[in-house]
Parts: C-alpha cells; sequence; structure tokens
C-alpha cells in the first residue's frame, strides 16, 4: 500500500516581532513540528521522519508558504532515504515541495540529505515562487546510495521563480534511469554526493557576488537575478556538507555586515 | 525543408565562432578526466544528456513560436555559470551576425535590437533555424551534434588524440543524437516553464575554473 500525504504549514508575522504558525498540519510520514529557535524573530519547524519513506510508488508534499514580513526556519531531523519498497513493479516515489515566501519575507529551507538507497525510484520536485524583496536560503544535498552500495534511481528539479520571472531551473538525473553518461567526466566523475545552496536576496540587485571556487569540486556563482548559487560534487556526504556550511557562514555574515 | 540547409548550418565551418570553444574539454582534460577516446566517449555522452538535452530544446522552441525574449530568460535560470551565460551570449552575437547575412528575416532583426550585446546562442540558433526553413527536430539536430562535436575537436588538439578515433565516437554517438533531437523537439512543445533543465554540476564547476585559468587554449 503506497502512501498519499500532504504537509501544510503557513507563517505569519505574529504582530510582536516575531512569526507565528497558525498553519502546521502534519500528513502521514512528514511530521511537523514547532522547535526552540536560535534566532527569535525567525520561527522554525523540524521535519521529523514519522516512518520510513518514500518507498517506490508513494506521494509526499510538503508545502510551506511565509507571509509577507514573516521569518521561518525549516531543517528536519534526520536524512531522507528513497527506499524501493516491499513492490517490484511501483512506479518512482514523488516527493513535491511547494513554497512560497511573501514580500519582505524569509525562509530558510534547510532539510537533511536525500539518500537514493539501491533499487529505489525517486522523483523530487522543488517549486520556489519568491517575491521581489524576499530572501530565500535553500539547500539541497543528494547522495547517491548508502554506504557502498549503488545509487537508486533519483530525478531532482529545483525551480525558483522571483517576482514571476525565472531565477533558477535545474534538473539532476542519475542512476540507473538516468541517460548514460551521468556518471561520466562531464557530469559527476565518480563523486557521490552532489549539493546546492542558494541564497537569494534582494540587495544582490545592488551589490552582485563574483564568482569565485570553493575548492576543486565547487563554485559559487552570481546567477542572472539578484541571487548565488554555490554548486558542489563531493566524494561523500560529510565532505559535501563541510563545503556547503562553510559557504552558507560565510554568506550569512557577507548579508549581515 | 531544405535538407542542404541543414548542412550549411551545422557545418563546423559555419563562421559562427564556434571552433574557439572545447565545451568544457579543456579543463576535463587538464584533470585527467578525459585521457583517451573512451573517456572522451562518456564526456559527450553526458554534455550530450545534459547541457545538450537542454539546449536542443531551447532550439526547438524558438521555430514552434515561443517568444525568444522568454527563452533568452529561462535560458539564463538554466545556466548559473556567468562563464557559460557569457560564452552562450558571446556565441550568440557571433551567431546573429553570420545569421542576418545568409538567411536574413524579420524575427532575427527584432531580437538583435532586443539583446543588442548577444542572446543565447540556442536562441539565436532557434531563430536562424526558422529563417532558413528548418523544422524543430532539424534545429535540435543542429546543436545536439555541436554539443558533442566541439569537445571531440578540442580534444584532437589538446590530447592529440587521433582525428579519426575522435570522429569515431561522435559516429558511434549517432543514434542517441537522433533521441536525444527527437526528444527535445518533442518537448519544446510545452510551455516554456515546463522545458526541459537538465544540468551537470561539473561543467558548471568547472567552466568557471577554466575562465580564471590566465593561459588556454580555447575560450570555453
Amino acid at each position: 500500500m503506497s502512501v498519499h500525504a500532504r504537509a501544510r504549514l503557513r507563517a505569519e508575522p505574529d504582530g510582536r516581532g516575531s512569526t507565528a504558525l497558525p498553519v502546521l498540519e502534519s500528513a502521514g510520514p512528514l511530521a511537523l513540528r514547532r522547535t526552540r529557535s536560535p534566532r527569535p524573530p525567525y520561527a522554525r519547524v523540524t521535519v521529523v521522519g514519522a516512518m520510513s519513506a518514500p518507498l517506490n510508488g508513494d506521494r509526499l508534499a510538503i508545502e510551506a508558504e511565509v507571509a509577507a514580513g514573516a521569518r521561518l526556519t525549516v531543517d528536519a531531523a534526520a536524512a531522507t532515504v528513497a527506499l524501493p519498497g516491499p513492490r517490484p513493479d511501483a512506479d518512482p516515489s514523488t516527493y513535491t515541495v511547494n513554497l512560497t515566501v511573501g514580500e519582505g519575507a524569509a525562509l530558510h529551507w534547510l532539510p537533511e540529505q536525500l539518500v537514493s538507497a539501491h533499487g529505489s525510484r525517486l522523483h523530487q520536485t522543488t517549486r520556489v515562487q519568491l517575491a521581489a524583496t524576499a530572501r530565500l536560503l535553500l539547500r539541497e544535498e543528494q547522495i547517491l546510495g548508502r554506504h557502498g552500495e549503488p545509487t537508486g534511481a533519483l530525478t531532482t528539479r529545483l525551480t525558483v521563480h522571483r517576482a514571476g520571472r525565472p531565477l533558477l531551473d535545474q534538473q539532476l538525473t542519475y542512476g540507473p534511469d538516468a541517460p548514460a553518461g551521468w556518471d561520466g567526466p562531464a557530469v559527476l566523475a565518480g563523486h557521490r554526493a552532489v549539493g546546492q545552496l542558494l541564497l537569494a536576496d534582494p540587495s544582490f540587485e545592488d551589490a552582485p557576488l563574483p564568482a569565485r571556487l570553493l575548492g576543486p569540486t565547487a563554485a559559487l556563482t552570481p546567477l542572472a537575478g539578484p541571487a548565488v548559487l554555490v554548486t558542489a560534487v563531493a566524494a561523500d556526504a560529510r565532505l559535501l556538507r563541510g563545503i556547503l556550511d562553510d559557504a552558507m557562514r560565510e554568506l550569512l555574515d557577507g548579508l549581515k555586515a | 525543408m531544405s535538407r542542404a540547409a541543414l548542412l550549411v548550418l551545422a557545418d563546423g565551418r559555419f563562421p559562427a565562432g564556434g571552433h574557439a570553444h572545447s565545451g568544457g574539454a579543456e579543463p576535463a582534460v587538464a584533470e585527467g578526466r578525459i585521457r583517451d577516446a573512451d573517456s572522451l566517449a562518456a564526456f559527450c555522452r553526458g554534455r550530450l544528456h545534459t547541457a545538450g538535452f537542454t539546449a536542443a530544446a531551447l532550439v526547438a522552441a524558438a521555430p514552434h513560436g515561443l517568444d525568444p525574449l522568454a527563452l533568452d530568460e529561462a535560458a539564463d535560470a538554466r545556466t548559473p555559470s556567468p562563464a557559460l551565460r557569457a560564452t552562450a551570449r558571446k556565441l550568440g552575437r557571433q551567431m546573429m551576425r553570420a545569421a542576418r547575412a545568409t538567411w536574413p528575416g524579420p524575427d532575427l532583426d527584432a531580437l538583435a535590437r532586443a539583446r543588442p550585446r548577444g542572446a543565447h546562442q540556442p536562441v539565436v540558433l532557434g531563430l536562424t533555424a526558422r529563417s532558413a526553413g528548418l523544422g524543430p527536430e532539424d534545429a535540435a539536430h543542429c546543436v545536439a551534434y555541436e554539443t558533442v562535436s566541439g569537445p571531440a575537436t578540442a580534444v584532437v588538439r589538446l590530447l592529440s588524440l587521433d582525428p579519426f578515433h575522435a570522429t569515431a565516437v561522435l559516429a558511434r554517438l549517432a543514434p542517441e543524437l537522433d533521441r536525444v533531437a527527437e526528444q527535445a523537439a518533442e518537448a519544446a512543445r510545452q510551455q516554456i516553464d515546463a522545458l526541459p533543465a537538465a544540468s551537470a554540476p561539473l561543467l558548471d564547476i568547472t567552466a568557471e575554473a577554466h575562465a580564471a585559468w590566465p593561459v588556454r587554449l580555447f575560450a570555453s
């Protein structure tokens, strides 16, 4: 039996300088918990996996809306592991994330890694609509196989619009369902961990950051719109997180200055 | 449609500046990731199914009549590397000059006026194909081939690879090129936001590294 679940949350300014969560609906394996925020204007929600998911055939979705002026961090208690499940003929699982960030609002979307276990098939789609003055910090990490096993079939698409115009659109396809060459010298060259860190902020409109290498397999690049993207590949999840954490710290410090 | 027009457009001697670019092969050779004909083939496959597929769908979308300026914006969103955006616009400018001399038309004139510093090359190539009387699949074939012929030609110079072996790599890729062109033409029938966005992390990362080299044989 496959699981169909849609979790929802909405953040609004609470009128006292912080952020309220009038909607916080868990669903199936996606349990949403309000957790203590280290930074008071931000509300924090932690996604707690309530059961092992997604298995092939599952359909999971999260919708988050951050109203004008609200500030929200969403993180996770653990990595998401895509697993094959009991039925060999099941369709790929889907995981859909729809995010909306209003004027002057900020969303830090920082889930843990997505691990593609051998035999799993997953299509993840993340769509973000940003208002012109919204801030988004978003991290995605794809880990191809648990330790020492071949990867499952993984497709992820990340589409971000700002003020209704396309800002970033990227699709990554790996594993047995991918066209040949995905593991070759143009795409991954044997690396098993791939990550993106996106920071969109209106302040980049006047002061774009220059492109910069972050070591031999990572680069920080300004997009055509007011945003920067860190793209990194690494041998494993720990090395990848190290690169993205350093970049995140530096980017957030730069915004405060 | 004219088959000969396709040959003129796809010819490596068509004066659109493509010969100065390695399509990411120069940094891949420097890092030892392309060493021989087999690793060249793997590189070409990866590029074809990612950046090549995305570009082929953009190219095929123009003959379908999608708005070139919206396509140019879609190309920007699909190109996170500023080095690759600059390359695409430079090649677009050169393609525009060649196209207006060979198959002049009002669509090309309008795009040249709207983007005087160059539109993304696939957008210009798509309008050029339409101006030359070619259909979406022909246009997609053209860019799919260019996606792999650029690196193959460059590697002959960078590695002194036997040109017969490099051409054999291209010949063996022919069925995949046909498939990618067909899929791209099919995908180009969709709304602009649904166009493919397949990307290759290492091509984006190494393009930035390569652009910072003080001395290089190829512009990209």
